[in-house]
């Protein structure tokens, strides 16, 4: 039972959502954006976060969108991390939705609210950083379009009330060589000691984490340091661990000096299979 | 728009029956059927969404109830354990003894019917990622997984075959 209950509403429209976002923030009313849902009802639930009305997105036409455009896969910031798996639209995409939390989780877990989640890892916003992909959000000014490296930076930074509606993401990334490793302390279904995704794209290898630090990111010097073939590999990697962006994660599931074993072995691992001798 | 605010009442479509039930729109599923509808055959076990011993099916797919409002149910078709009614699972349950105290076994079988009906084929990988989201702590794993396979239209007719 969740301890403070709080209101619920669908809006049809993106611009139905904005409105009713503005209309409760007016009165005093804390509102959130709705997705699945498993982290608010779970956080409400154990009192870490207090909302007073839920809008839920998943009414929306334009967060529902899975499928291809032209030479671009439009993602719906509704759709569910299932929905992802089971279209097999972009592999690396439907290879991480499909290791986060477990499958009938999968079923309610929407890959809009992965992304902007308050857990740490949001593991499905790697591909997205991996392929430079746009997002579209909606706000009080409207629609607009953005590249993730705009509003991504450790977590989505939106302005009060602006929603995500999609994920656009080029052709060109989709069949790209890929490879997805996500090591846990102990069981398959975990939380990520480290979760790597990295593409092959023009010859150069890209790389996104997460599990490493308390956010996930894409560091393009650590890309630059690992596709640096001017120097030995176990150079590029030793360099490459000495970038990190923030304090590397330091907890039960495993000491800062484990992870970074395994990130050193995972690169070496992706260096071999990508061909970025 | 769809709005509920305060107290209020909504119609669930559950094992093809409409019931009426008053809910706070922060109401999880869970609770509202074991509490106002007396379905108590989805279990309460971590009410996190870690163990899946109240999963119920919603428009075919498994749902773990603890993690879904009851208002969000509303417009969609509902079934529990209870609205299993001589599913082949339920058998093959029994067949393989898939169970030992029972507790994780509706959340099981409401799993297992959803993939032997959205995936007929499904390869072991499949099977493996589906029964994943349930914990049974008697460790009945390997029962479970011999049930499931076992009523799989791709393994029954390999059975006829093999006769």
């Amino acid at each position: 039972m969740i301890p403070e209950p709080f209101d619920y509403y669908q809006p049809d429209t993106m611009q139905e959502a904005e409105n009713v976002f503005q209309v409760l923030s007016a009165k005093g009313i804390c509102p959130a954006f709705y997705g699945g849902g498993s982290e608010i009802i779970t956080m409400a639930r154990s009192g870490s976060i207090k909302v007073h009305a839920v809008i839920d997105l998943k009414a929306i036409p334009e967060c529902k969108v899975l499928g291809f455009y032209g030479q671009k896969l439009v993602v719906g910031s509704a759709v569910t991390l299932s929905q992802i798996a089971e279209s097999k639209l972009f592999p690396l995409l439907e290879k991480t939705c499909g290791r986060i939390s477990d499958h009938t989780n999968q079923c309610r877990i929407t890959i809009g609210g992965n992304v902007c989640g308050t857990i740490i890892y949001r593991e499905s916003v790697l591909p997205l950083l991996l392929s430079d992909c746009d997002v579209v959000l909606f706000g009080k000014n409207g629609i607009r379009q953005v590249k993730i490296s705009e509003v991504f930076d450790r977590r989505m930074k939106l302005n009060s009330g602006e929603l995500i509606v999609q994920f656009i993401i080029g052709r060109e990334f989709i069949n790209a060589p890929f490879i997805h490793v996500k090591k846990t302390k102990n069981e398959k279904i975990d939380y990520p000691l480290l979760t790597l995704a990295a593409m092959k794209h023009l010859d150069k290898i890209r790389m996104a984490f997460s599990g490493l630090c308390k956010f996930p990111f894409r560091s393009t010097v650590i890309e630059d340091l690992i596709n640096n073939t001017n120097s030995e590999i176990k150079t590029r990697i030793e360099n490459a661990a000495l970038q990190m962006p923030d304090l590397v994660l330091n907890n039960v599931d495993g000491s800062d000096q484990y992870r970074l074993f395994v990130f050193k072995n995972t690169i070496e691992n992706v260096i071999e299979q990508l061909g970025g001798r | 728009m769809i709005k509920y605010e305060g107290k209020c009442i909504i119609d669930l479509y559950v094992n093809n029956e409409v019931r009426s039930v008053t809910v706070w729109p922060s109401d999880v599923l869970l609770d509202i059927l074991r509490e106002q509808l007396g379905l108590t055959g989805a279990k309460p076990g971590c009410k996190n969404g870690d163990c899946g011993a109240c999963t119920v099916i919603i428009d075919g797919w498994p749902v773990k109830s603890c993690l879904i409002l009851a208002v969000e149910a509303v417009g969609h078709q509902i079934t529990t354990v209870e609205g299993l009614i001589n599913a082949p699972i339920q058998q093959a349950f029994v067949d393989f003894s898939a169970f030992q105290c029972g507790y994780c076994t509706s959340g099981f079988l409401m799993v297992c019917h959803s993939l032997s009906l959205i995936h007929p084929d499904a390869p072991e990988y499949v099977i493996e990622e589906w029964l994943q989201s349930n914990l049974c702590r008697c460790t009945s794993y390997s029962e479970i997984r011999k049930a499931v396979e076992s009523i799989l239209p791709k393994n029954q007719n390999q059975e006829l075959k093999d006769q």
